[in-house]
């Protein structure tokens, strides 16, 4: 067994389904009999704000909220966000980055300039860094919200437990939603890991 | 790979501290629950409410809910009351008397401090109240002890006849953890029995009840030495040893896993004693609290000598990343500089007005207004503060824009005799504590302007009902006050009321301009429901047609989110002046078609994004 605890660390902004990320994380490792605790950082959600929600997991764990520089994983559902919180991870750290950008009102008024190849500068930090643009294939598939599902599907085979573990605590989520709905975030993750295989 | 072997599988909960209280007061069989929402306690009253055996109720504002749990209290029966920091502050006025009758069923406060202020107006300490009230405080440290030291306080409220407060913080609130109920167990009433000196509290039964309550402090101190909810854990390093409580005491184990540590769980009255002999077995004692030095003073005032404050930050939490540099340093230890990835200067989010939020229209509005003071309050209208608009001057606390604005009035100096004087206050706000300050006005023959922007919703903690929504807790159909008439009833006079569409900006700018012109009280009230409510219905979206978009950015100054600035351009005017133009687009996917940005539109290059003869095919939720 991991005797570590394992930092998950999911970013983006308010309405992507950051929070729903982090829970089908959590959940699956409280089915897999861990100590768990999540948190986050959302006040001003439903108004375009930052999220974060911090995932922690393990035989024992203390404090719910991840310190900088000591985050496995960054799941990142912009790439402006994954930018402002890669200084989270660990040195040997991975970042999975949805590379569809989304700029808020400050930035597209001219107060603010969005950072130019977000990606490329995380890269030169030395951090080991996917990408896969979650964003169009989720509006290619008929909802922006199956981000989500495929993030979850690209990160599905880094994770201390079997990708099926996660597939399946996904899945749970959505059944009382129908079968159809099922089937589209059953091929949102499969999409998702197919990326990241 | 291996998990740890599951335990109790089946009985292990994720969930939040919110939620934890609320499982909590089910299983304490409580019979009422009342609350004002506010973050980060809103969710406490919404769980409550899906247990049918507790009468729950969303009160008009804190110091009502928990009057209304004080009777359930006085009835016999266990109640429980929530409420963010700042709700204390108007709940204090019962509170302060409460103490001198104590509880009768079991009554617990549940106070959500947010600290590090993700919402709210100021950061506060509410442990403070058990001090100045003379009646205990426990603190949890997740959503595990959430429940079980709501159901502890119950018990202890009854046993000791006092009142009780669990003092949450947002990272109990809102952090989910692995929570396993305990034993339900059942509570039944007394019934309510007459008591005149000791529940009704005039000058002669009062003074009689103040040495009961100093009686009651010399108990409760001598229970906080002895209790389990303070617990001394044995570290192996001790050259630091903490005191510490509620969320900081999880960042001291993440921080120090190997020192002494005295965990307090029932905080007030502190077990001073305990605390001195714990002292007494290690090299240093440093007190880590959020947030003001309240422990830490105590125990300088009883001789013990500890670090606190003077090392570590007044404000904001004890996260690791704080305590651990700082408490290092204090025991000599350098810690290795890890190599960290250098923080990144990224643009801000702020938070922004929803699409189509018909606050839009009033601000639009508010901000082409000249010459005007504007006295805000307690709201998502609060953003009306920043960009684009700048159109609020203040806010305070709820219900504040009112009276304010009275003052404002009131107190306007000669060179400030042409401003015309607004306030600006939502529904739900107005009835918490604005109404209040509307009498004052008509009262004393004020001139105010007052905005009174029913969108039928509390929108900012997640578009929660009030009186104004004509549902209650349980969503079900109850009253409905029409505030034309509560405004009529006030002493404003009809013809100075009136009710605006506020997407029909131009009627809206019409009563505006004329209300301020009049040297007396006036209510424009507007009447569109909020956008993340069920009442909104959303109407197909718009697109900009670019061969007709001019750049002239008007429609920005609407500040919806779903417009954004697709180029700029500057060019040269006939005059040889330079302009700046904003060629924009709009995010149609997020549009719901409220039209407000096609006012300003001087070419009408905003249009339908789709054919009406294909709108089926449009996804309208």
């Amino acid at each position: 067994m991991n005797t570590e605890v394992t930092n998950i660390l999911v970013v983006g902004i308010g309405g992507q389904g950051v929070m729903t990320a982090a829970d089908i994380l959590a959940t699956t490792a409280l089915s897999l009999g861990y100590d768990v605790k999540k948190t986050e950082v959302a006040g001003m959600a439903q108004r375009g704000g930052v999220v974060t929600s911090h995932v922690r997991f393990g035989p024992k764990v203390y404090s719910p909220a991840i310190k900088p520089g000591d985050a496995d994983l960054m799941l990142a559902f912009e790439p402006a966000e994954a930018l402002r919180w890669c200084s989270h991870l660990k040195d040997e750290g991975q970042a999975m980055v949805n590379t569809f950008a989304q700029e808020p009102p400050v930035v597209s008024i001219g107060l603010f300039d969005y950072p130019e190849n977000p990606i490329g500068k995380i890269r030169e930090m030395g951090v080991n860094l996917h990408d896969l643009d979650a964003g169009t294939a989720a509006i290619e598939l008929g909802d922006r919200r199956l981000i989500n599902s495929i993030m979850l599907g690209a990160i599905s085979d880094q994770l201390p437990f079997p990708a099926e573990q996660l597939e399946e605590n996904l899945l749970n989520r959505f059944r009382h939603k129908g079968e159809e709905i099922v089937a589209l975030n059953q091929k949102a993750f499969d999409l998702g890991r197919k990326a990241y295989a | 790979m291996n998990a740890v072997e599951p335990q109790a599988q089946d009985l292990r909960q994720f969930i939040s501290g919110n939620e934890a209280v609320a499982q909590a007061a089910r299983d304490a069989n409580v019979k009422v629950a009342a609350a004002y929402p506010g973050t980060p306690s809103t969710e406490i009253l919404e769980y409550v409410s899906n247990f049918p055996d507790i009468y729950s109720e969303w009160s008009i504002n804190e110091k009502v809910s928990l009057e209304v749990a004080i009777g359930a209290s006085l009835a016999g029966s266990r109640a429980l009351c929530a409420m963010k920091h700042v709700g204390m502050n108007v709940a204090s006025d019962a509170f302060m008397t409460q103490t001198l009758i104590g509880a009768i069923g079991g009554l617990v406060i549940v106070v959500a401090d947010d600290v590090g202020l993700s919402s709210s107006q100021n950061e506060q300490d509410s442990r403070y109240w058990g001090r100045f009230a003379h009646l205990p405080v426990l603190e949890p440290s997740d959503a595990q002890e959430a429940y079980d030291m709501t159901r502890a306080a119950f018990g202890l409220s009854e046993q000791y006849e006092v009142p009780v407060i669990v003092r949450l913080t947002t990272r109990i609130c809102h952090v989910k953890g692995v929570v396993i109920n305990s034993e339900p167990e059942s509570h039944t009433s007394a019934g309510f029995k007459k008591d005149p000196s000791r529940f009704v509290m005039v000058p002669g039964n009062a003074k009689n009840r103040i040495p009961m309550m100093m009686e009651r402090d010399k108990v409760l101190k001598a229970f906080a030495e002895e209790t389990e909810l303070n617990r001394i854990e044995e570290g192996s390093d001790k050259r630091v040893g903490f005191v510490t409580s509620g969320a900081a005491y999880y960042h001291v184990k993440e921080s120090f896993p190997d020192a002494p540590v005295i965990k307090l769980g029932f905080s007030c009255p502190a077990p001073i004693e305990k605390i001195r002999s714990f002292a007494e077995g290690v090299e240093k004692l440093v007190v880590i609290e959020e947030v003001e030095p309240l422990l830490e003073t105590e125990l300088r005032a009883a001789g013990v000598d500890v670090y606190g404050k003077d090392i570590v930050p007044k404000i904001g939490e004890m996260a690791p990343a704080v305590i651990t540099p700082k408490v290092s340093k204090l025991i000599g230890e350098t810690i290795a500089e890890a190599e960290l990835i250098p923080t990144q200067q990224v643009f801000p989010r702020p938070p922004t007005m929803c699409v189509a939020c018909p606050h839009l229209g009033i601000y639009y509005c508010l901000s082409h207004v000249k010459n005007t003071i504007i006295s805000g309050d307690i709201g998502c209208y609060t953003l009306g503060a920043g960009h684009p608009w700048n159109a609020l001057d203040t806010t305070i606390s709820m219900g504040a824009s009112l009276s304010v604005a009275q003052g404002l009035d009131k107190g306007r100096a000669e060179s400030d005799e042409n401003k015309n004087v607004l306030a600006v206050i939502g529904d739900s706000t107005f009835l918490h504590m604005g109404m209040q300050g509307l009498l004052d006005i008509t009262y004393n023959k004020g001139n105010v302007t007052i905005l009174l922007l029913d969108n039928r919703a509390v929108g900012m903690t997640g578009g929660q009902d009030a009186p104004s929504s004509g549902l209650n807790l349980h969503k079900e159909e109850t009253m409905q006050v029409d505030f034309r008439k509560l405004c009529e009833a006030l002493g404003v006079k009809p013809e100075r009321i009136h009710e605006v569409n506020p997407y029909e900006m131009p009627v809206l700018f019409k009563a505006l301009r004329q209300e301020v012109k009049i040297k007396e009280p006036s209510v424009i009230i507007t009447n569109q429901p909020c956008v993340l409510t069920e009442r909104y219905s959303k109407m197909p979206p718009l697109k900009v047609d670019m061969d007709k978009c001019t750049g002239c950015a008007n429609c920005l100054d609407v500040g919806c989110p779903a417009i954004l600035v697709d180029r700029r351009e500057t060019v040269v005017k006939p005059n040889g002046k330079e302009k700046e133009l904003a060629f924009v687009n709009i995010d149609t996917a997020a549009c719901t078609g409220c039209n407000l940005c096609t006012k300003p539109c001087a070419p009408d290059a905003i249009i339908p994004a789709y054919n009406v003869t294909n709108i089926d095919a449009v996804e309208i939720k």
